[in-house]
């Protein structure tokens, strides 16, 4: 079943056109990297998918029924949302926050339910986060924090999870942190993930599939394999590459230039 | 920090105490002394109790809990420390329309409401208008745009009040340059009963929001993907808090930093968790309130300091405070 399907989406800002007549689908429990070029229209795609821009032409259906007749509430028990780290530091401690994902279930006074607690337990345990539950989010490392948003978003106990830049700013270790709980997410919950990301080798081994996106539109869509060479990347990022066959994946992965 | 080690429910009925003995014992300080014993009695010191002291202690609290509130909500709905809904231009559309009402030198009343309130609130509802359709226009609600807004309109409408002020006779300016202090002196029992629904209200949405309130202070973009009606909620909150304070500033007078301050202290003492946050600000404001506006007509009794003079010149330093704390 199509968890997501877009069709012949475009949208603007500012009488500026980001997004061109996209279409695609998602099916359920699909692991899905977008790629592209600064300014492609990433961001602003998954954006428009949780509503934080709301309008444009075309229609996008969440689990077959148009993402315009969905309550704000009924679509965030659908989907979440990791937004690009680096700008908030949420004044609350790493429970707090992430029991804050549990929102789209929560009565105005009501104390978090025992579902609630779970949820959260749950979340800070995939992440391994459980020994920071009542730090300050303000205290925490980068990689650290990344991985409180992570849980928050995995506590909303959303089928979808979208995820904006999520290995940018981190050291490696970091890096494949998040990566690996990323992939742990995708097959032990099959929740479906869709990644936008620069690290085109991280969106070749760990995603099923690439979308990439350029000056607002799908310029490729497909299997990792297919996208390592020059001729693809070439046409997205006006640039060639150096590949080298990944010894354990037998990927294509692009190397470091050498000036 | 100190927030979590300190439970927040003991912090919360302390200040419920607090508020009640502030109820209290206010009444009974001032230029005439009254013991316990004489509000029984059929003499002046029990009218002056009951008639003048208890009901300016009920009115100052009110004011202080909606002022509190407000602005409370209001930084976190803009995310910005310094947000409050006088910031957003509404105390100078009240003080507009009460110079213009001093100006043209009318006398009448609306349902228990002075005329001098009634073109008060007129002012402030006209300023709450201004400021939300000038930032419909732009980008519809975004921060920037709606602090700039209400700055501008709080700056023109204070020009129009310092050329009234100008058209106006000695008496008349004075009256306006008074009004502008902010005073509890004139309230009575009316004047409470007015206050008492825009106030309830504005506080219950205030409160019935506190989820929404926390998850706004994280950020926006987060608020909405964790299924917050941003938008809704924020023009809701904007409506709910600036009628509330238009209607007690129409009373009072622009009661300055209250708005600013209390919030500040209480978020230092009780953490962002707006569930609790929200009632320690309306019970403090009420508290803070209360004690300026004892000192207020006690410090050089039998004459009195108006109290928006003694609120500002304890926020004035408290703000810069503020300040060198953000820098460092």
């Amino acid at each position: 079943m199509n968890v997501i399907e877009i069709k012949n989406f475009s949208f603007g800002i500012g009488g500026k056109d980001i997004l061109r007549d996209i279409s695609f689908a998602v099916g359920q429990g699909d692991y899905t990297s977008i790629i592209g070029p600064n300014g492609a229209g990433k961001s602003t795609l998954l954006k428009c998918l949780v509503r934080i821009f709301a309008g444009g032409k075309g229609s996008i259906f969440i689990k077959e029924r148009n993402l315009k007749d969905y309550g704000q509430k009924d679509l965030a028990r659908l989907i979440s949302y990791v937004p690009q780290s680096g700008e908030e530091t949420p004044p609350f401690t790493v429970k707090e926050f992430v029991l804050m994902g549990r929102y789209p279930y929560l009565s105005p006074f009501s104390q978090a339910s025992r579902e609630d607690e779970m949820a959260v337990q749950g979340a800070l345990v995939i992440t391994a986060m459980e020994g920071f539950m009542e730090r300050r989010m303000s205290t925490l490392s980068g990689g650290e924090r990344q991985k409180v948003f992570i849980a928050a978003a995995l506590a909303q106990g959303a089928q979808i999870i979208l995820l904006d830049e999520p290995t940018t700013f981190l050291d490696p270790r970091h890096q494949h942190d998040i990566l690996r709980i990323i992939k742990k997410i995708n097959t032990e919950r099959a929740v479906t993930v869709l990644s936008v990301t620069h690290d085109i080798n991280h969106a070749a081994l760990y995603s099923r599939r690439v979308l990439a996106l350029k000056e607002g539109r799908i310029s490729f869509d497909g299997s990792p394999k297919d996208i390592m060479n020059n001729e693809k990347l070439k046409e997205i990022y006006e640039k060639t590459f150096t590949f080298i066959e990944h010894p354990k994946s037998g990927i294509p992965i692009i190397i470091p230039e050498v000036e | 920090m100190i927030p979590l080690v300190i439970h927040r429910r003991f912090l919360l009925s302390s200040l419920l105490v607090l508020s009640l003995m502030t109820l209290i014992v206010m009444p009974f300080i001032g230029f005439i002394a009254i013991a316990p014993h004489d509000i029984f009695s059929k003499t002046t010191e029990s009218s002056v109790f009951w008639n003048i002291r208890l009901a300016r202690v009920f009115n100052s609290f009110i004011a202080g809990s909606a002022l509190a509130a407000s602005g409370m909500a209001f930084q976190a709905i803009f995310r910005n420390p310094l947000a409050t809904p006088f910031t957003l231009g509404v105390a100078h559309g009240a003080a507009l329309g009460a110079s213009v009402y001093i100006w043209i030198g009318l006398g009448f009343s609306v349902f228990g409401f002075s005329g001098e309130a009634f073109f008060a609130f007129f002012g402030a509802v006209l300023a709450i208008l201004i400021v939300y359709g000038l930032s419909r226009l732009k980008q519809g609600l975004s921060t920037p745009t709606m602090l700039l807004a209400g700055v501008a309109v709080s700056f023109f409408f204070s020009s129009l009040i310092l050329f009234i002020q100008y058209l106006s006779d000695f008496t008349q300016s004075f009256q306006i340059m008074r009004w502008l202090m902010g005073g509890l002196e004139a309230v009575g029992y009316g004047s409470f009963l007015d206050m008492l629904p825009f106030v309830l209200s504005g506080c219950a949405i205030i409160f019935y929001q506190a989820n929404e309130l926390n998850l706004l202070v994280t950020g926006e973009d987060i608020a909405v993907s964790r299924g917050v009606d941003v938008k809704k909620v924020k023009i809701f909150l904007f409506f709910a808090a600036s009628l509330m304070i238009g209607c007690v500033v129409s009373i009072c007078g622009p009661i300055g930093f209250v708005g600013m301050m209390v919030p500040h202290i209480c978020r230092l003492v009780i953490g962002q968790d707006h569930r609790y946050l929200a009632p320690a600000a309306i019970l403090f404001g009420g508290i803070f309130l209360t004690v300026c506006d004892t000192l207020s007509r006690t410090l050089i009794a039998p004459a009195e300091i108006p109290v928006g003079v003694i609120t500002a010149l304890i926020g004035g330093p408290f703000f810069i405070w503020l300040l060198l704390k953000k820098e460092g």
